[in-house]
């Protein structure tokens, strides 16, 4: 269990997700789950948000889409991918329009399988994202940098290309 | 004339859980015009025929939507056995449309929270999902699944739901009856409420007709067109009902034909429920699919069309999906054209737009 400072709070994208991610995201906001008692908000702009889950795989269309609320997000950032759409593609893997997971194009940090994830699911992967983001803030204060890993190279080589394209 | 602006509208925006983008074309306050760009969630699943065959395909159709995931099961399946000319046990008929029914009302208490949540009502957004939750503990129980079963396969259903759970499910029902009363004559009574739907966005019956409208929103401009009424899926031939009909044409008229189906819903669940009879609930398939067929089935947001081909195999040659929300969107278009730039996410709401469905 982490233990946080300050209310986390979440933005929510539809990558190409069936809807059926998005509905248990929202549910996990209303009362009969209602992660706002733990100071967790929807909120829609990315520069407000800690926690960013996404629900879907990646496709042609809304790569740029992911990439630029990630971007746009403050650090320290988390990066949830919720059902297995998210995590790797799913049923729809062998779609012709379909990259894959998420990490095709972001960093994730928490994966959270399920088609579709359950509600508790979701807040559990949430709360496992906390630990990660509160992990993160700790490194920066003492100013290391977090450990890179392979996905925030690919990151980081996306961004170099896109700023190529600018 | 007035400065023409160009504001573009989502993808990503608060009040839509899916991606839509619009480049609203404004001029002071007021829309001008609207145009939509499509694509977000494109995946190619249609294509998915080559790969899958005919029993996996209906897995993968149910998922072009987590909302009505049941009527896309049913529909591929339906149009599978369509083709193979297989005959459905009559319980199995019953079951389908009692779990339709049950979607139908979570989807239109789902969609009567966003709808709150679009003009600012957070606590009614709160209200209506928590009855919704209700409805979805009763398919967790029967079918296993929140908001994707599984549950529907071609010959018929995986599994059964018996007498007693199902004079439990209408108990539970009429038990929420009361409570979903309360919320709605909210939506209907309330002034703030009224205020920001009465008179908004009005699509006539001509224009309804004309681009095509389906469902809920041509239902809400006096159209008479719904799907159950065609009889050529599940029982509703037996259950006697009567759609409902509004004739204001605006955001106030489909919200009442919604909350009218919340009910009626309720009311043909009880029905099939006394008229289920007792029986197997599936028949084994086996073979290949040869031929064609179609099917039309109403979705809680309107006419869907379903279309399998086979040629002698296992997997199908064509399996063609038509959404509702794909023939509402004119109609948006149209009723976009005009409006306060304010009105904009509730108009898009109205016409309850699933893009993932369109998209698929
Ligand atoms: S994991 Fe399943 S429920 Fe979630 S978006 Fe993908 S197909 Fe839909």
């Amino acid at each position: 269990m982490s233990y946080i400072a300050k209310s986390p709070w979440v933005i929510h994208y539809d990558g190409s997700s069936c809807n059926g991610c998005d509905i248990e995201v929202l549910a996990c906001l209303t009362p009969m789950y209602d992660v706002e008692r733990f100071g967790i908000i929807n909120t829609g702009n990315p520069k407000h948000a800690d926690v960013f889950l996404v629900t879907g795989s990646v496709n042609e269309q809304n790569k740029e889409v992911v990439k630029q609320i990630y971007e746009q997000m403050p650090e320290p950032k988390v990066v949830v991918a919720v059902g297995i759409c998210a995590c790797s593609g799913g049923v729809f893997k062998q779609c012709y329009n379909i990259l894959g997971g998420v990490d095709t194009v972001i960093p994730v940090d928490v994966y959270v399988p399920g088609c579709a994830a359950r509600p508790e699911a979701i807040i559990d992967g949430v709360v496992k994202g906390l630990a990660v983001l509160q992990e993160k803030r700790d490194n920066m204060v003492k100013g290391i940098d977090a450990p890179a890993e392979e996905p925030e190279a690919a990151a980081e080589e996306e961004k170099t290309e896109e700023g190529g394209e600018n | 004339m007035a400065k023409r602006t160009v504001i573009p509208f989502g993808p990503q925006h608060p009040v839509l859980p899916e991606p839509v983008h619009l480049d609203l074309v404004v001029e002071d306050e007021t829309v001008v015009e609207a145009i939509p760009s499509i694509g977000f969630i494109h995946r190619g699943l249609e294509k998915l025929v080559e790969k899958r065959d005919y029993s996996q395909m209906v897995y993968v159709i149910e998922r072009i939507c987590g909302i009505c995931s049941f009527g896309h099961g049913w529909g591929a399946a339906a149009a599978v056995e369509g083709a193979m000319g297989v005959k459905i046990p009559e319980r199995a008929e019953y079951l389908r449309t009692i779990l339709h029914e049950l979607s139908r009302l979570h989807s239109h208490l789902l969609w009567l929270g966003l709808l709150a949540d679009a003009f600012g009502f957070e606590s009614l957004f709160n209200h209506c999902w928590r009855v919704r939750e209700t409805v979805l503990d009763i398919l967790e129980k029967t079918t296993g699944g929140r908001v994707i079963f599984s549950i529907c396969k071609v010959g018929g259903l995986n599994k059964d739901i018996d007498n007693e759970t199902l004079k439990e499910i209408v108990e539970t029902l009429e038990g929420i009856k009361e409570e979903i009363k309360e919320l709605t004559d909210v939506f209907i009574e309330d002034d703030s409420v009224k205020n920001r739907m009465v008179g908004v966005g009005v699509l006539s019956k001509e224009d309804a007709e004309e681009l095509c409208a389906v469902g809920p929103v041509a239902r809400g401009s006096g159209v008479v067109q719904d799907m159950r009424l065609t009889n050529n899926h599940g029982v509703y031939g037996e259950l006697d009902f009567e759609p409902v009909i509004e004739t204001a044409g605006d955001c106030y008229a489909r919200c009442k034909v919604r909350i009218g189906e919340v009910f009626q819903s309720i009311e043909l669940i009880a029905k099939a429920v006394a008229k289920i009879p007792e029986g197997p609930v599936s028949v084994p398939v086996k073979g290949n699919v040869e031929g064609e067929y179609m099917l039309r089935l109403e979705q809680p947001r309107g006419e869907a069309f379903y279309y399998a081909k086979g040629a002698n195999s296992k997997f199908l040659q064509r399996m063609r999906v038509r959404t509702p929300t794909n023939m509402n969107i004119p109609a948006l278009v149209k009723t976009l054209q005009g409006c306060d730039l304010a009105d904009v996410p509730i108009l898009i709401l109205t016409i309850d737009p699933c893009i993932s469905c369109t998209e698929r």
